[in-house]
């Protein structure tokens, strides 16, 4: 069953046409991937669907609603948790506070500390860190966080921008493990990758995008041995 | 002249003390609008100025009806410091939605312009009503707490003089601290205080948590405005008399103390703020005897904003800003 469908989205940045009439569809319980190069629309199209950007045309269906012109405040209570582009840990915060963003529409303090229990299973790391700031941990240890902070929203799906940039691969390899496990724990995940390799050996699915259309889509394990795929992006 | 400073010393601490606090609570009106919308609110201290006015007046009704002999003062004071607040906290924060809003995408120099001209336009609106009310846009409002009580700093050493207190000093001083606690515990302790700091990091992140990022904001320009209108009834209550242009100078040197705590920092703010008004006091009662006459009191104006520059060439982040260590 599909829990996410985009159908002829149109967007426009400024005088820029970013997004030319994407269509995808992520179903429940899949590892869906996005791959590209910079620039081609990748982190547009996860704006779009959480609604920091509007769609000049086109529609957005998640759970059976039409989502298409949600503030992102409301499209995160709706179960999309989008984890941004360069992890944007709030800086000032400690680590304990950007986790307690991240359920902030959760009133029950019960609830709470039973999903950071939760994100402390996933990344043991985080629990020795609570009282530090989120600015000052390292890369690896921010895209934890900010992939925890979004867990505690308890999300049906999970969007992540780019989780493995900047990072060493051992982290980078670390990360797609836990995004693994998250899904066959039954989330549904939506991934936006340049790491065009590492993504599609954990996606079902994936889509290509360039210049703002989508080229290509297709299994992973397909996609992954496809020529011009392999041309282009995994060379 | 060290022994002519030192006499004087207990007096300066005082004054200084009680302006400190004014100076302090307005400063934080600017910071915590600085720190969410980086925007320099220059009507802020025209809201300190309608709440100096809006409070008055509601003291003058009072008294018109007689009731204010038959209240005790105290209770005077609570009911309009929380009237004050909730009139001038609206007021700030429908200045938000109607001037700042709809430039939350343009560039910060309108805004800032925009901002000067709601300054000018809330000094006309509160000297039109004055006068229509009053025929005269200089109120004197009725004094609730009038009584002078001396203390004896010369039984400590005989350096020290008498100093003189107001006793609305200390209801000056005790309600701001309690603003200022209740102001900390909020931002630091509660879940729309960290929404707030939240949202002052990083706006386009903070609603991706769910975070209604307009309310959060609207609800920054109501604390500001309310403790800024608070500060106003205090100061009206101490100083006696206003006009509708105490908001300018008085706003800049808060400003000033905003900037000398670091902008954006809550903390650095209020210690900026005591800090100016210690330091202007002292210089009030100093410079003519250190420049033996040269330099008369009135030029405490300057040091003010002698601070400001020196801060900015020397430490621009201010006292308490740091320049935080950011990994990306």
């Amino acid at each position: 069953m599909s829990l996410l469908r985009l159908e002829d989205i149109n967007t426009f940045y400024g005088g820029i046409h970013a997004l030319k009439g994407v269509s995808l569809e992520v179903n429940e319980g899949e590892i869906v991937t996005l791959i590209g190069s910079n620039g081609a629309g990748k982190s547009t199209t996860l704006k779009t669907i959480s609604g920091q950007v509007k769609p000049k045309s086109g529609k957005i269906i998640y759970n059976g609603q039409d989502i298409t012109n949600t503030p992102p405040h409301v499209t995160a209570l709706t179960g999309i948790a989008h984890v941004p582009e360069g992890r944007r840990i709030f800086p000032r915060l400690t680590v304990k506070e950007n986790l307690e963003m991240g359920a902030f529409s959760v009133k029950d303090k019960r609830v709470i500390e039973e999903r950071m229990e939760r994100v402390f299973h996933y990344f043991p790391r985080i629990k020795e860190r609570l009282q530090q700031k989120g600015g000052t941990m390292s890369g690896g240890e921010q895209q934890m966080l900010a992939i925890g902070r979004a867990l505690m929203m308890q999300p049906k799906l999970l969007m992540l921008d780019e989780p493995s940039m900047g990072l060493a691969p051992i982290i980078v390899e670390q990360i797609f493990e836990i995004i693994k496990e998250l899904n066959e724990e039954g989330m549904t995940i939506l991934l936006v990758e340049q790491n065009a390799f590492q993504a599609l050996q954990i996606a079902h699915r994936g889509y290509v995008i360039q210049t703002g259309e989508i080229v290509m889509s297709g299994l992973g394990k397909d996609l992954l041995v496809n020529e011009q795929v392999r041309e282009a992006y995994l060379a | 002249m060290i022994n002519e400073v030192l006499h004087t010393l207990p007096q300066v601490l005082i004054d200084g003390l009680t302006l400190g606090a004014v100076y302090a609570i307005v400063a934080l009106g600017y910071t915590m609008v600085y720190g969410i919308l980086e925007l320099i609110n220059f009507a802020h201290g025209e809201i300190f100025m309608t709440g100096a006015f809006v409070g008055t007046a509601i003291l003058l009704t009072f008294a018109g009806f007689g009731w204010l002999a038959s209240m005790p003062a105290l209770v005077a004071l609570v009911l309009v410091l929380v009237v004050t607040s909730v009139v001038t906290g609206l007021l700030g924060m429908g200045i938000e939605r109607v001037a700042y809003r709809p430039l939350r995408n343009a560039p910060k120099l309108i805004t800032l312009i925009t901002a000067i001209g709601v300054s000018f336009l809330l000094q006309d609106i509160v000297r039109f009503i004055a006068e229509l009310k009053n025929g005269n846009y200089i109120l004197t409002g009725p004094s609730l707490f009038s009584g002078q009580i001396g203390i004896k700093v010369s039984s400590i050493s005989s350096i020290f003089n008498d100093a003189s207190v107001k006793s609305s000093f200390f209801i000056v001083l005790i309600v701001a601290v309690i603003m200022m606690v209740t102001l900390d515990f909020f931002v630091n302790k509660t879940k729309w205080g960290m929404a707030m700091r939240a949202v002052a990091q990083d706006r386009e992140t903070a609603a991706l948590m769910s975070v209604n990022v307009n309310k959060v904001i609207a609800l920054t320009f109501f604390i500001g405005s309310a403790l800024g209108g608070a500060t106003g009834v205090l100061f009206a209550i101490q100083y006696g008399t206003i006009d509708p242009y105490i908001g300018f100078i008085l706003g800049l040197k808060a400003f000033t103390a905003a900037v000398l705590g670091g902008i954006g920092n809550i903390r650095g703010a209020m210690f900026g703020g005591i800090l100016i008004g210690i330091m202007e006091m002292f210089a009030a009662a100093n410079l003519p005897v250190i420049s033996h006459g040269v330099l008369g009191a009135e030029y405490k104006d300057v040091f003010a904003f002698a601070i400001l520059i020196i801060v900015l060439i020397f430490k621009p982040e201010g006292l308490f800003g740091k320049v935080s260590v950011e990994k990306v």
